[in-house]
């Protein structure tokens, strides 16, 4: 019998979302802390950061509400399994989520009171992927026991594992140096030198340090998913590539433009994106066929036949519709002078 | 509390917090598209400040309504993993196009707001459309996934629980589908209008100079002209609404009306409460054969009582409460918005010019009313389904989580939720204070050609 193909499409599409938010996310959450800690220099720094989360923050959060939503509808049942065994942090990450996205709205609204306000929504933001990203090691294995086939969290374990650790704080490094970066970019195309010089020498000292920490909580997995490390093994090569990815794109931290500027930031981002590309969909087929391991695999979780193809649908028409409007939004925020250099300060 | 009873307390208060943000951005953002268009078509400089204010309490607003937004979507998962996981199998649809709602809102918004300044007039309308549709959209989008669980409709189910012969178009559009996104939108913008004639003639209320006053004047005029037609409609959809439940839900329109025995010629009670001990209703006023003609518009209507069905089926007596409540709110803010509109334009007749004070006093409760009709509304839908999530095929009970802490986390909520309500008020009145409308007429000199963002 030929395998289904429905699946491995659903789960790609779910992981190429997965994907886009960890890397958006990070930008974003990274940008708020960035904002708080130059909310008060002579560098335009931390303005820099507030005019780019201004009108992207929504459309950020919009991501992560797909990327819930497409794995329940595509995956029903490990959206009854995670739910069951993720309520507890998940709803950390949820009030944290809202205090953020509020405090950074009112900032805006009070200027008396907006340093206070500005400081509660970095440091909440500071938090956040670090929180999701401590989801991760939950499906794969060792954290989640059946009782009377019930799915539950091993919550003393998930409390005190290294390997958690060290993912939450894969997560944060990897939150400051994408941010940095991205915001060293935004801060070239402002034509703002000091910002710019402030963010890159961020990125040069995250970057080295992610990929350490990445290493590190690869070698502590908890026993139980000893079976993700031979798997990820047959990988190695797309590590291999990756890491060259990041070496480039650090390089390229010092090489001159034309007009004899130190650093190309926009080719580094490039290369970055490759990087966390080759890397985590490595990741995600050596996870496969698990979604939580060893109790759930991509085909039992799979939703009816039909729903998949009306979701497919919709999800191919909603993205060529919207195309134009993040073509126009990029425009208007990301490139259009006029914004980038401030015509209100 | 059991779990069960935790769930569905938590569950409620998130969508209560969440559902008033969520209908102040349909309905603020359909009083901006009004007045923007108005601005551009009469090149009236109060239009585009009235525009202009408004769109800062929405960018304000949906500081949390979004956030709120994103906590409900993710407490449907956490909360009823066992009611997601039909609805991932049959019902996804709408909750994916609403995210497309979600993005076009979100998109159109930034540029309307942050873009303002770098758009001509008529493109500004434009982005405001947008935002108003993508709001609508998505109220009406997540209300075809609540109208499912009301009638479901597009699957099959074995006894085991497999699904199969799945149809998610016909899940989409179930029976009552169309009267309830219509009863919906049509409150909702009626809500934004209410609120912004609260707020007019609470500025109306405090002294003022002559500009402000005629801008304020100009508000409360155009929201009156908006609520009253938007309260017909509503009441008229809702109307519809009841019949639906006539036709789908007999049990629901039973306890809404508390009917216990099956008959023609059924009477229409009004106020009192339900006794289900006594199977009466205590201190009503009944009117002889209305509901029979409201339900089914003939006098020797059949309407089914209560008793038809299993005791443990029957939706809560409290129904019959909210229900009422909805409506009389629904009668009262039509009566209201229809005379203050007469009084204004018998005074104008007259010569006269401003608006009595008793009236502004009256017109300062249309706003929060409004609101309260939605939660009422809202709750009764939700309340009124019980004991199903999913009628006549999963109980709350087997929808419901199994996991435990609950009860902490219920409360975490619940204090976050009255501390940014409390902040959100705090927040308005900071900034409209410090920005009041004198400052707009300076700054305001050229003629659609400001910025609406304010963030730096
Ligand atoms: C300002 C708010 C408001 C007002 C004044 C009214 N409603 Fe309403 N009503 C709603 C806001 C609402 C709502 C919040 O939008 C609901 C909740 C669920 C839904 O579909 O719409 C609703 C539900 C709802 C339902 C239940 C539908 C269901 O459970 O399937 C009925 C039968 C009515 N309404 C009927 C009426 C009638 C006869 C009204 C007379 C004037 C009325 N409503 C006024
Ligand atoms: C179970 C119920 C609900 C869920 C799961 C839900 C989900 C959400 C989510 C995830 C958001 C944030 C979107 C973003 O990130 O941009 C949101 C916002 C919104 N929701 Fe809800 N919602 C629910 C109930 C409702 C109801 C009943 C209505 C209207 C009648 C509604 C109307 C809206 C609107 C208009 C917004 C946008 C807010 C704004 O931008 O002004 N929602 N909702
Ligand atoms: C936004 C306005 C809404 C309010 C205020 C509201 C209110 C409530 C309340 C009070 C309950 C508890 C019912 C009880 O146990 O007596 C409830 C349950 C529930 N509601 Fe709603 N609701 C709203 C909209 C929605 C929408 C749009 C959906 C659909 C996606 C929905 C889905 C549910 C589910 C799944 C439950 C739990 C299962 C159940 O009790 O039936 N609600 N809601």
């Amino acid at each position: 019998m030929v395998q289904p193909i429905e699946p491995s499409i659903a789960i790609l599409a779910v992981w190429v979302v997965l994907y886009i938010y960890s890397l958006a996310g990070s930008i974003d959450f990274g940008a708020s802390f960035w904002a708080m800690v130059h909310a008060n220099q002579e560098t335009q720094a931390g303005r820099i950061a507030n005019r780019f989360l201004s009108p992207t923050w929504e459309v950020t959060n919009t991501i992560l509400v797909l990327l819930v939503v497409m794995t329940i509808g595509f995956f029903p049942k490990a959206a009854y399994m995670l739910g069951n065994v993720l309520i507890v942090p998940v709803s950390i990450i949820l009030l944290l989520i809202t205090v953020r996205s509020a405090f950074m709205v009112f900032a805006f609204s009070v200027e008396r009171y907006r340093k206070v306000l500005q400081i509660v929504s970095g440091l909440t933001a500071l938090f956040i992927p670090a929180l999701l990203i401590s989801a991760l090691p939950v499906t794969q294995g060792g954290f989640v026991q059946m009782i009377q086939g019930q799915a539950a969290l091993y919550f003393g374990k998930w409390l005190t594992s290294p390997s958690i650790y060290l993912y939450i704080l894969f997560g944060l490094s990897s939150e400051l140096f994408l941010s940095s970066l991205f915001l060293a970019d935004y801060a070239r195309e402002s034509d703002d030198d000091s910002a710019y010089e402030v963010y890159q020498r961020y990125a040069v000292l995250f970057g080295p340090i992610t990929l350490l920490v990445a290493v590190l909580a690869l070698y502590t997995l908890e026993p139980e998913a000893a079976w993700l490390l031979d798997r990820l093994l047959r990988y190695k090569m797309w590590y291999v590539w990756s890491i060259i990815a990041f070496l480039i794109g650090y390089v390229s931290l010092w090489w001159k433009t034309k007009d004899q500027k130190v650093g190309r930031p926009r080719v580094a981002m490039v290369f970055v994106v490759i990087q966390y590309a080759l890397a985590t969909f490595a990741y995600g087929a050596a996870h496969l066929p698990y979604i939580v391991y060893p109790y759930l695999t991509v085909d039992q979780a799979f939703t009816q036949i039909n729903t998949f193809y009306s979701l497919l649908k919709v999800f191919t028409i909603g993205l060529a519709i919207l195309l134009p409007g993040f073509v126009i939004h990029w425009r208007l925020f990301m490139k259009d002078k006029r914004y980038l250099e401030g015509e209100k300060t | 509390m059991d779990t069960v009873t935790l769930a569905r307390a938590f569950f409620g208060t998130s969508l209560a917090f969440h559902i008033i943000f969520a209908t102040l951005g349909i309905g603020l953002s359909a009083m901006v598209l009004v007045t923007e268009w108005i601005h551009y078509w009469k090149k009236d400089r109060d239009y585009g400040i009235m525009a202009k204010r408004w769109t800062k309490s929405m960018a304000i607003l949906l500081g949390v309504a979004i956030p709120s937004g994103t906590i409900v979507a993710v407490q449907l998962a956490l909360l009823w993993p066992g009611f997601m996981r039909i609805v991932g199998q049959v019902i996804a649809v709408p909750f994916q196009i609403e995210i497309f709602a979600f993005f076009l809102e979100a998109l159109a918004l930034s540029i309307y707001v942050y873009g303002a300044g770098r758009l001509r007039p008529l493109y500004r309308v434009i982005a405001v459309f947008l935002v108003t549709l993508g709001a609508t959209a998505s109220a009406v989008l997540i209300t075809s996934a609540n109208t499912w669980m009301n009638t479901p409709a597009g699957f099959k189910i074995k006894p085991d629980g497999t699904i199969y012969d799945v149809d998610p178009w016909k899940a989409f559009f179930n029976p009552s589908f169309y009267e309830a996104a219509y009863h919906v939108v049509v409150s909702a913008l009626m809500t934004g209008a209410f609120v912004i004639a609260s707020v007019a003639a609470y500025r109306l209320l405090k002294a003022g100079s002559q500009a402000e006053r005629s801008i304020h004047s100009k508000a409360l005029i155009l929201s009156l002209v908006v609520s009253v037609s938007m309260s017909f409609l509503t009441a008229l959809s809702g109307h519809e609404s009841a019949q639906g439940l006539h036709r789908n839900t007999p049990e629901k329109l039973a306890a809404a009306e508390g009917l216990f025995q099956t008959q023609r010629y059924a009477p229409l009670a009004i106020g009192g409460y339900v006794d289900y001990d006594k199977k009466q209703i205590i201190g009503g006023i009944e009117v002889p054969y209305l509901l029979s003609f409201l339900a089914g518009d003939r006098f020797d209507t059949v309407v089914k009582g209560l008793e038809e069905y299993p005791r443990w089926t029957w939706p809560p007596a409290y129904s019959h409460t909210l229900f009422n409540i909805m409506v009389a709110i629904g009668f009262l803010l039509l009566g209201l918005a229809a005379m203050a509109l007469l009084v204004w334009w018998w005074r104008k007749r007259n010569g006269q010019t401003g608006w009595p004070k008793w009236l502004l006093y009256l017109l300062l409760l249309a706003g929060p009313l409004s609101i309260l009709g939605i939660e009422f509304g809202w709750i009764f839908s939700c309340s009124g389904r019980q004991p199903w999530t999913i009628y006549h095929i999963q109980t709350t009970t087997e929808a419901a989580t199994k996991a435990q802490y609950l009860g902490a986390l219920f409360v975490a909520f619940v204090l976050v939720y009255l501390f940014l309500g409390a902040l959100v008020c705090l927040v308005l009145t900071h900034y409209f204070k410090r920005n009041p409308i004198a400052l707009e007429f300076q700054s305001n000199k050229t003629l659609g050609d400001d910025t609406h963002g304010t963030a730096h």
